[in-house]
């Protein structure tokens, strides 16, 4: 099982509708996945500065922290957003190592990334996804097969800056390829299935791949099933494995581009009627962008 | 009144799933019997729901004005049902009789192990269409996805445009009717001589389907029937 909602918006005029459409997406698919939910969200970013989405323990006193570093942030319950300038991103994050109840989910010129146990009504609520604006968002609903039901267990997963990714399906060789992305220096924090896919995406990244060329290579290397569903700062990705093994919708028309885990997740989007609907074909890669 | 009730059939009972439990609906299909004078049925705002008009077992007629979700028509035993829109996973899945007509497309598993009935697709079908199809006659108009057919028993598929990879894969009995491209063909699946019955069958299942589509432009795949009986030579196949 598992659900995902993916939304591209083309229209500006939409921008600040994408978390209340996206926390709906959300809400139909909780029976795909009652466990867990998260969300990806590129919001606007400020010239010269960094945004790092922090997740600590309930009640932590990120104001606090916040303050002793002299940074901008906003709350998000267990989240917390800082802002902070480029030039000091290695100071802050020497900082931050020093506090091992801090674990840095995304950082990025524009992501900001939220994820916990729970129906997803109640995480988009604990959150404020409701509230939030921006130009493309990717959630989904979790129902753990491959590891345990925690934060950390929970999509999307995000490996490098503004790239984010959320799976429905199993991936059957992610320990070996686990392994060697290890020796490549990528780092993991879990066992799961999933952020092997992110880390390997952002390994082929960071040697100089484009997105759509990292996906195909994917085709390669990854076995198992799978539907994924990648961000980065200006677009979105779709990629299904060869046997199509897990459903997917996708919704086109001038204002959107939508992902679902099925039709019922889409119905509610503006426009739905008269959108181009189709299912995304196995084993091709599908990519929307803005311009830069 | 909506444009949806005005597509309705003129004296048909109308069920708005916007107000109404889907349960309720199909509770209430699935508790006529054969002298109900209630023949006509229009399902109003099925915003992709799951197993919309499942388990029919009289022969009355249900239109749903909109997309469906999973299984619609699951189970379909006499009913004739209309989905003016498309498909979710396995519509029309164990069909004993009836018929389901898809006015769009149609998602995964569509006709998946049904027995009997006629199941109708305007636009395009996706992976694994007539997956274990056990005397089931379906008709796309569009293109088959891959693994259509595989492992069927019994029946006739009839697709008007392309079909992908591995058509009747495992294929036990069943005939298959392409008339576009044929990716490749599935284990044990090869093209047959088309027959004088062959050419009943497809003619009269294209009538019904209402496509005036030239017999003689089809080609017709079945069973080599080679993977019936274990062979080592075959153990790859398997």
């Amino acid at each position: 099982m598992c659900g995902i909602a993916g939304l591209f918006l083309k229209n500006k005029a939409l921008e600040p509708q994408l978390g209340s459409l996206t926390a709906g997406m959300l809400s139909v698919l909780t029976g795909r996945g009652p466990d867990s939910a998260g969300v990806a969200i590129y919001g606007a970013g400020t010239p010269g500065a960094v945004k790092l989405t922090l997740r600590a323990p309930a009640h932590y006193d990120f104001p606090a922290l916040a303050a002793g570093l002299g940074v901008t942030y906003s709350l998000h319950d267990d989240h917390a957003v800082f802002v902070i300038p480029q030039a000091r991103e290695v100071e802050i994050r020497t900082a931050l190592a020093a506090h091992p109840e801090i674990a840095i989910v995304a950082s990025g010129s524009r992501i900001e990334l939220f994820k916990g146990v729970g129906l997803p009504d109640d995480v988009s609520k604990r959150f404020g996804l409701e509230k939030m604006s921006g130009t493309h968002a990717i959630g989904h609903t979790r129902m753990a097969t491959e590891s345990a039901i925690t934060t950390q267990g929970a999509h999307p997963f995000s490996t490098g800056p503004d790239q984010c990714l959320v799976h429905n399906g199993s991936l059957s060789n992610h320990n070996d390829v686990r392994r060697k992305l290890i020796r490549e220096n990528i780092t993991f924090e879990t066992q799961n299935d999933t952020e092997v896919a992110a880390g390997y995406l952002s390994w082929k990244l960071h040697t100089g791949a484009k997105l759509d060329e990292a996906l195909t290579s994917a085709l390669n290397d990854l076995d198992g099933f799978y539907t994924f569903v990648v961000g980065t700062e200006s677009g979105f990705g779709v990629l299904r494995d060869p046997v199509a093994c897990k459903p997917a919708v996708m919704a086109e028309t001038d204002d959107y581009v939508a992902f679902g885990s099925e039709y019922r997740a889409l119905v509610d989007l503006p426009g739905i009627a008269n959108a181009h609907l189709f299912e995304p074909e196995p084993a091709k890669v599908y990519f929307w962008e803005h311009a830069a | 009144m909506s444009t949806a009730v005005k597509l309705a059939e003129p004296g048909a009972i109308i069920f708005d799933l916007a107000s109404a439990e889907l349960r309720d609906l199909n509770g209430t299909l699935q508790g006529l019997d054969l002298t109900t004078n209630q023949t006509s049925w229009a399902v109003l705002n099925p915003r992709g729901e799951h197993a919309i008009a499942v388990g029919i077992t009289t022969p009355v007629n249900v239109t749903i004005d909109g997309h469906v979700g999973y299984y619609c028509g699951g189970m379909n035993d006499g009913a004739n049902i209309i989905i003016k829109g498309n498909a979710g996973p396995g519509v029309g899945e164990n069909m004993m009789s009836g018929s389901i007509h898809v006015l769009g497309d149609a998602s995964q598993a569509a006709g998946a192990t049904a027995h009997g009935g006629l199941l109708i697709i305007d636009g395009n079908a996706t992976a694994r269409c007539g997956i274990s199809m056990k005397g089931i006659d379906i008709v796309v108009k569009g293109n088959v996805g891959h693994m259509s057919a595989f492992m069927a028993q019994s029946g006739n598929l009839v697709v008007l445009g392309d079909a992908g990879e591995a058509l009747g894969d495992s294929l036990y009995e069943a005939r298959l009717f392409v008339r576009g491209k044929v990716a490749s063909l599935g284990a044990d699946c090869e093209e047959k001589p088309f027959t004088d019955e062959d050419k009943t069958i497809l003619a009269d299942l294209l009538k019904k389907a209402g496509s005036d589509a030239a017999v003689a432009d089809f080609k017709r795949y079945g069973s080599a029937r080679t993977l019936y009986h274990f062979h080592v030579d075959n153990a790859g196949a398997y």
